[in-house]
């Protein structure tokens, strides 16, 4: 049997990003549930969130996943894998990545769906890294989107306050050089409850303590070792990215990993979190805002749901 | 040889300290987290994860929550 010929590495191209135009703040909140502006901002650091009205998570992918196409310069046409990270699908057959692919125009791509919620685009990023590098793909647009609007009772402050829509998206090709490192990903199932939709009738529940402890514990060897697995020391980080959970999560990790050079992502006070979405959002924002340098390392770190969490380091496009 | 109360309440005053910028001598053992020293949920987390580093005691989640004052916490670590 023949074995495919890849690329010697794989880089991202361009990101795109897209939020909904509904915006709810903590204002709104504080008038159906028990709960103010000081609250959210002290515990989780939010200050407003986008929310989808009539938009599916079909229609922010769609919207994210073109604007990504747009500022690759790449035609639809090439590219051969559409891979979409999500963990809100409001059905769940047929999958997201065909249709995403066939409303932006791509032809017939592979086209698969990753559900690990947080860190769904830190795997999905690997999977097309990996794609490329091993010749199953030459192009592959890798899309996170969530509409969390459904699966949320709004008068449940312990979830209401934190999550909310959003699509983000990144375009990634061959490359001779790498620019996409190893990934480092992982699981803890004997948390599975910590955060969870009991069954298809229910709304999304979370354990905030469990899961905080976790976050605050477990995940800065993971990103020290994603920077390791790279050959990168933390000083010479541009960005850092993680998942957007909640600003005190962030900067409990940033204090413990070293890259005291980087901009630290915080897209969350305007986002709130948006899951899969949340990464390539923060990052393609902080490239539109030119608050990092094209050419610089980025680490990025997904954790969620599941529980489930991966890491790599990237060159920022 | 078991650490005294004393001890205790001077580690778990540095801890809240560096936590939340509470001055140390405000923490004593009366004192009711909530109430008293305006601390949140999250930042008991932080403490006790704190706790369990300077005292190899480990408070897990379905305890904290049972930890009210200061005392209590002092109680939990001494056993």
């Amino acid at each position: 049997m023949k074995v495919s010929q890849g690329a010697p590495g794989a880089k991202i191209l361009a990101f795109g990003h897209y939020q909904p135009s509904k915006v709810v703040t903590n204002d709104d909140l504080s008038k159906t549930m028990e709960t103010s502006d000081e609250w959210i901002r002290s515990r989780v650091g939010i200050q407003e969130r986008r929310i989808a009205e009539a938009e599916s998570e079909i229609d922010l992918a769609v919207q994210a996943g073109g604007k990504a196409l747009a500022a690759s310069g790449l035609p639809a046409s090439d590219v051969d894998l559409v891979i979409v990270a999500t963990c809100t699908m409001e059905t769940q057959i047929p999958n997201a990545a065909g249709r995403v692919a066939t409303r932006l125009g791509i032809d017939a791509p592979g086209a698969l769906d990753v559900n690990t919620a947080c860190s769904g685009f830190c795997y999905a990023l690997a999977v097309a890294n990996d794609a490329i590098r091993a010749g199953s793909a030459t192009n592959v647009l890798v899309i996170g989107t969530e509409r969390f609007s459904p699966w949320i009772d709004w008068t449940d402050r312990s979830t209401a306050v934190i999550f909310a829509d959003g699509a983000g998206a990144a375009v990634v090709g061959p490359s001779d050089t790498p620019g996409i490192g190893p990934v480092v990903w992982g699981s803890a199932g004997d948390k599975a409850d910590a955060i969870m939709v009991k069954d298809r009738h229910s709304f999304l529940q979370q354990e905030g303590q469990t899961v905080f402890r976790w976050a605050t514990t477990a995940l800065h060897p993971v990103a020290r070792q994603a920077c390791e697995r790279a050959g990168v020391d933390p000083a010479e980080l541009a960005a850092f990215v993680p998942h957007q959970a909640n600003v005190r999560i962030i900067e409990a990790i940033a204090r413990r990993i070293g890259a005291d050079n980087a901009v630290v992502a915080k897209d969350i006070v305007l986002a709130g979190n948006t899951s899969a979405a949340s990464i390539p959002m923060a990052l393609s924002r902080m490239i539109e805002r030119g608050e990092v340098p094209s050419g610089g390392l980025a680490l990025l770190l997904g954790f969620g749901a599941g529980l489930t969490y991966a890491g790599q380091v990237v060159e920022i496009p | 040889m078991a650490m005294t109360e004393q001890e205790i309440l001077a580690g778990i005053g540095k801890i809240i300290n560096e936590i939340t910028g509470i001055p140390a001598a405000e923490v004593t053992p009366e004192k009711n987290f909530v109430d008293d020293l305006d601390i949140d949920s999250l930042s008991m987390v932080e403490i006790a994860v704190a706790a369990q580093d300077e005292f190899g005691v480990e408070i897990p989640d379905d305890q904290l929550k049972h930890l009210k004052t200061v005392k209590d916490v002092i109680n939990f670590i001494q056993g």
